[in-house]
């Protein structure tokens, strides 16, 4: 088991190695969406942040030890984004961290958690930027962690054992945050010749190849933590009804 | 559940690290100038519309607040975890050195 996860992890890596380049990969930076785009993003925000606050005020008032996971799953993000690590396309990009907390409380709560994480980082590291930072909230805070979600539940009803199933919902998480800001950015800047499917080539080409190493690191280390919440912290991890019934 | 860790850290440590060598040359830069350069060459008349208000007024102040945010985040991490694993271990005994 263990064996083959490296040798699975060892083919990505040389595989994305083939493709090299000089590679960027992190958030939207400030004043790079033209104004409409910048709106359109931020559109979905308010909802979004609704539904998430609503759904935290009940999680905690039904079940007041989640407090608890709630502030494990917000520091997680916290932790994991502020990692730059070098991959193998000879750039730095760093992790979400968002798999955990789409998992433990669902896409609503995390696009909470995540937004208040993007706000620190465009607020005081010039990190992203506030025009941007809808369609980075949009990315990372909602896309990735709702389709991180989607595989939970999916692969949840599946065989698969459930240390795989959480690892591929982190992994999704955390590659999907920034296919889609790839998109954001190609309809953003179409390519003149070849249009959007040109231009989201070339993002993806840089953006999600440099993720993908980092979107496995953050899905093994999703598993560690959720295996350390399974043993120590089985009562409250009940209490949310994320895990397999047995079988 | 230790030998995964272990295993998981080591994993992640090498996913990390490989990269240094696997490409000696390559700058590992995270610059946003990469990302600007893609765009401008897309798109050669754009120019970015807004300033933020604020920016780290150095590579050495930006690399504080990123040690800031991941220690907090670290910090809170192990303080649950910490608490979890008191809670469930009995008084007096050390789950570190006995499980």
């Amino acid at each position: 088991m263990e064996k083959r996860r490296f040798r699975r992890m060892f083919s990505v890596a040389s595989l994305s190695f083939l493709v090299a380049g000089p590679v960027f990969g992190m958030h939207i930076m400030e004043g790079f969406l033209s104004p409409s785009w910048a709106a359109l993003w931020w559109a979905a925000v308010p909802p979004a942040l609704f539904f998430g606050i609503r759904r935290i005020g009940r999680v905690t008032r039904d079940n007041p030890g989640s407090l608890f996971l709630l502030a494990m799953a917000g520091a997680f993000i916290f932790v994991l984004s502020a990692l730059k690590i070098p991959s193998v396309t000879g750039s730095c990009s760093h992790p979400t961290g968002t798999g955990l907390a789409a998992i433990l409380f669902g896409p609503a709560v995390t696009a909470v958690l995540g937004s208040i994480v993007l706000l620190f980082q465009a607020l005081l590291l010039a990190h992203g930027g506030i025009t941007t930072l809808g369609a980075n909230i949009v990315s990372m805070a909602l896309a990735g962690p709702l389709l991180g979600y989607g595989v939970f539940r999916l692969l949840g009803r599946s065989r698969l054992p459930f240390g795989w199933t959480v690892f591929l919902a982190a992994f999704t998480a955390d590659l999907a945050t920034y296919v889609v800001t790839s998109i954001q950015l190609a309809l953003a800047f179409p390519d003149p010749v070849g249009g959007f499917p040109v231009s989201l080539a070339k993002f993806a080409g840089l953006f999600a190849l440099t993720q993908i190493p980092l979107a496995v690191s953050e899905g093994l280390l999703t598993v560690m933590i959720l295996g350390l919440l399974q043993k120590y912290a089985g009562e409250d991890l009940a209490a949310l009804r994320i895990l397999p019934e047995r079988r | 559940m230790k030998k995964k860790i272990i295993l998981i850290l080591l994993a992640v440590v090498a996913l990390a690290v490989l990269p240094l060598f696997l490409l000696p040359d390559a700058e590992f830069g995270g610059a946003d100038a990469e990302a600007e350069n893609l765009i401008t060459a897309i798109a050669p008349d754009y120019e970015p519309w807004f300033q933020g208000f604020w920016e780290p007024p150095s590579g050495e102040v930006e690399s504080l607040l990123f040690a800031l945010q991941a220690a907090f985040g670290a910090g809170v991490v192990s303080f649950v975890l910490g608490y979890y694993i008191g809670k469930k271990s009995p008084e007096k005994k050390n789950p570190l050195v006995h499980t």
